[in-house]
C-alpha cells in the first residue's frame, strides 16, 4: 500500500440538533484520485471544510502525513500540504490574473513578510507565476483584474493559484461547474497532469459521471453525511446502495 | 533612481502627476513662493497632514480596517515631543526621545486594540477604536497635572529652530530657525511618505491588499490574516505617531484640540475619501485640497460675500460663516461624481 498522505478519523459536525457529517473515517494515499460523490446536501462540502479548517469539527480527527491537524488554523494547514480550491470562485478580484497567482506563490516563500522591498523585484516568484499561468492558459491575461475574467477564466485561476501552492493534498471542489463544454477540458486535463505528475493526493468532488469515469482511482459516497460506500468507481457505481442514495435522490428531485 | 524612490507606483496618470508635481514643488519652495507667516503655516499642515492622510490609507485602503483612533495616535506623539521638551529640557535628544517614545506607545496600542479586536468582525474592531480613543482624549483633558488638560501646554524647542536664530537672506527671504524647522519637518514628512508608498509595494502590502480582496481566501492560501492586519495597525499607528511629532514641533504647543479631537478624525477620513482610498497618492491629494479649503475657503467666501453683495440670499449663502456647509457640499459632490477618490478617477480615465 502507498502512503498515507490524508486521514480523517470520525470526523463528525453538528450544527444544531442536525449531522452534517457524520464519523466519516477516511484514509487517501500519494498518487490517488478518490472521487467524492453524493446527492445534493450529502455532506460533501461540509467534509472538505472540515478537513481544511473552515468549520471546527464537532468530533472525530484530520492527519496529514501523520501529523494531528484537527486544531490548526486554516493558514497553518495550507503551509503544512494542504490547498483547496473552492467551489464558488474565490479570487482576489481587484488584483490582476498575476498578482493572485503571485501572492499564493509567495505565501510558501520567505519574502512575504518583506515590509521594504518592492514585490514586483521578486523575479524568481514572478517566473514561477508565469509558467503556472502558462499551464492553465491564463499567460495572456496576466495584467487584467480578474473581476473582468469570464466565468470560465476564473474556474482556470482558480485551479492555478492550488497548482501555485504546491499542496500535498489537491483538494477540488466541482472544479468545472458552470464552465463552457470547450473550457472545461483544459481544467480537466490539468488535473490529469497533476495526478500523473506528481506524487500527490487529489480528492476531488464531482457530479459528471464521464469526469469521474476517467479521471478517479476510487469512489467514496456520502449520503446525509455517512460514508455508505468507498471502493473501485465501477463497482460503486453499480452497488445497490449507490443506486438509492443517489439516483433514489436525484429521480425525486424530479 | 526616481522610480525605486517612488517603489514603481508612480502616479500613472499625466494630470496626476502634474498635481503631485506641484503639490511637491509648492511644498518644497513654499518659503519662497509664498512668503509669510500664514502660508508657511498651512505648507507644514499639508506636509504633516499628508504623511496622517497616508497612514491611515495603509489601514482603510489598504487592508480594508477601519479605524476611529487614529488621531489618538497622532496625539500620543506630539504629546510624547510635548512632555518630553517639557520634562528633559529644550534640545534635540528630547525631541527624538519623545517622537520615539510617541511611536512606541502608539505601536503596543494598537498592538493591544488589534489583538483583542481584530480576530471578530470588522466593525467590532471600529467601536473599540472608538471607545479606547475616547476614553483616552477624556483622559488627557482631565489628567491636567501632566497633560495640562483642554488648554495644553507650549514647550521650548531648540533654538535652533526659533525664529531668533537669524542666518541671513536669500532671495529676499529671511533665513531663520522656522525656515529651518519647516524643511526639517518637510524633509521628515517626504521621508516617511516615501516609506508609506514603499510598504504598500511590497510583499507585505500586496498581502494586505489580498486580505482587503478577500480574507477567507488569504487564509486558505496560507496567510495568517489576523498577524497581518495587526502589523499593518501598529506600522500605522507609528507612523501617525511620528505625524504627530512633527506638528507638535512645528506649533511649539500641544492640546486635545490640535491632535486629539474628533473633527481631525473625520478630516482625516474625508481627506483619504476624496483624494482616492488604496493608493499613496489620493492621501496627498486629498490631504492638500482639505487643508487649503479649510484654510482659505473662508477668506475666498469673504471676498465673494462682498462681491455679492448686492444679491440678498446669495450674499448671505456666501457669507464666511457658511464655509462648513460648502466644504460639506464640495465633499457630497465629490463622493457623487468621483466615487473611487480623485486619484482613482484620473487614474481610471488616464
Amino acid at each position: 500500500m502507498t502512503q498515507v498522505l490524508l486521514e480523517t478519523d470520525g470526523l463528525t459536525v453538528r450544527f444544531g440538533g442536525h449531522v452534517a457529517v457524520d464519523a466519516v473515517s477516511c484514509a487517501f494515499h500519494a498518487s490517488e484520485l478518490t472521487a467524492i460523490v453524493g446527492p445534493n446536501g450529502a455532506g460533501k462540502t461540509t467534509y472538505f471544510n472540515l478537513i481544511s479548517g473552515q468549520i471546527p469539527v464537532s468530533a472525530g480527527s484530520v492527519s496529514l502525513m501523520g501529523d494531528d491537524i484537527t486544531r490548526l488554523s486554516v493558514s497553518e494547514r495550507c503551509k503544512r500540504g494542504l490547498g483547496r480550491a473552492f467551489q464558488l470562485t474565490n479570487l482576489f478580484p481587484g488584483l490582476s490574473v498575476l498578482e493572485n497567482v503571485r501572492l499564493a506563490i509567495q505565501a510558501h516563500r520567505g519574502s512575504k513578510a518583506s515590509l521594504l522591498t518592492l514585490a514586483d523585484s521578486h523575479h524568481a516568484v514572478t517566473v514561477e507565476a508565469m509558467s503556472v499561468l502558462e499551464r492553465v492558459r491564463l499567460d495572456t491575461l496576466r495584467d487584467q483584474a480578474v473581476s473582468e475574467l469570464s466565468h470560465g477564466n476564473q474556474r482556470k485561476l482558480e485551479v492555478a493559484m492550488l497548482i501555485a501552492i504546491d499542496p500535498k493534498v489537491y483538494m477540488f471542489d466541482e472544479p468545472t461547474a458552470g464552465m463552457s463544454v470547450d473550457e472545461a477540458p483544459v481544467v480537466l486535463d490539468l488535473i490529469a497532469e497533476l495526478k500523473a505528475e506528481r506524487d500527490r493526493t487529489i480528492l476531488l468532488v464531482e457530479h459528471k459521471m464521464d469526469v469521474i469515469r476517467t479521471l478517479a482511482d476510487r469512489i467514496i459516497v456520502l449520503h446525509n453525511g455517512a460514508l455508505v460506500a468507498d471502493g473501485d468507481p465501477a463497482e460503486v457505481m453499480a452497488s445497490d446502495v449507490v443506486q438509492d442514495a443517489y439516483m433514489g435522490k436525484e429521480l425525486a428531485d424530479v | 533612481m526616481l522610480k525605486t524612490l517612488l517603489s514603481n507606483d508612480t502616479p500613472r496618470s499625466k494630470i496626476l502627476t502634474i498635481v503631485v508635481l506641484v503639490i511637491f514643488l509648492g511644498l518644497a519652495l513654499a518659503p519662497f513662493l509664498f512668503p509669510g507667516v500664514r502660508s508657511l503655516d498651512t505648507a507644514a499642515r499639508i506636509a504633516i497632514f499628508i504623511v496622517l492622510a497616508a497612514s491611515y490609507d495603509l489601514l482603510l485602503g489598504y487592508t480594508g480596517v477601519v479605524s476611529f483612533a487614529h488621531t489618538m495616535f497622532f496625539g500620543m506623539g506630539a504629546y510624547g515631543v510635548g512632555l518630553a521638551s517639557l520634562h528633559m529640557g529644550r534640545g534635540f535628544h528630547s525631541i527624538i526621545i519623545g517622537s520615539l517614545a510617541g511611536a512606541a506607545l502608539a505601536a503596543a496600542f494598537a498592538f493591544l486594540i488589534a489583538l483583542f479586536s481584530l480576530r471578530v468582525r470588522a466593525i467590532f474592531f471600529a467601536m473599540i477604536t472608538l471607545a479606547v480613543a475616547s476614553a483616552v482624549a477624556v483622559l488627557v483633558s482631565q489628567l491636567s497635572w501632566l497633560t495640562g488638560g483642554e488648554d495644553g501646554f507650549t514647550f521650548k524647542i531648540p533654538r535652533e529652530l526659533g525664529p531668533a536664530n537669524r542666518m541671513g537672506e536669500f532671495l529676499g527671504v529671511k533665513i531663520n530657525g522656522k525656515l529651518l524647522n519647516y524643511y526639517l519637518i518637510f524633509t521628515c514628512s517626504l521621508l516617511l511618505f516615501l516609506l508609506m508608498l514603499r510598504v504598500v509595494n511590497s510583499p507585505f502590502g500586496r498581502v494586505l491588499q489580498a486580505i482587503r480582496e478577500n480574507d477567507f481566501r488569504a487564509e486558505a492560501i496560507g496567510y495568517r490574516v489576523v498577524w497581518y492586519r495587526t502589523v499593518a495597525t501598529c506600522l500605522s499607528a507609528a507612523t501617525a505617531a511620528l505625524a504627530g511629532s512633527l506638528f507638535a514641533l512645528w506649533l511649539r504647543y500641544v492640546g486635545p484640540d490640535t491632535t486629539l479631537s474628533f473633527t481631525i478624525m473625520l478630516d482625516l477620513l474625508l481627506m483619504v475619501v476624496i483624494g482616492g482610498m488604496g493608493t499613496i497618492w489620493g492621501a496627498a491629494v486629498g490631504a492638500t485640497l482639505l487643508v487649503l479649503a479649510q484654510t482659505y475657503l473662508q477668506d475666498l467666501m469673504g471676498s465673494a460675500a462682498t462681491a455679492t453683495e448686492f444679491l440678498p440670499l446669495l450674499s448671505r449663502l456666501l457669507d464666511p460663516d457658511r464655509w462648513l456647509l460648502w466644504l460639506g457640499v464640495l465633499f457630497i459632490l465629490s463622493v457623487y461624481f468621483f466615487p473611487t477618490g480623485i486619484v482613482g478617477r484620473l487614474r481610471g480615465s488616464k
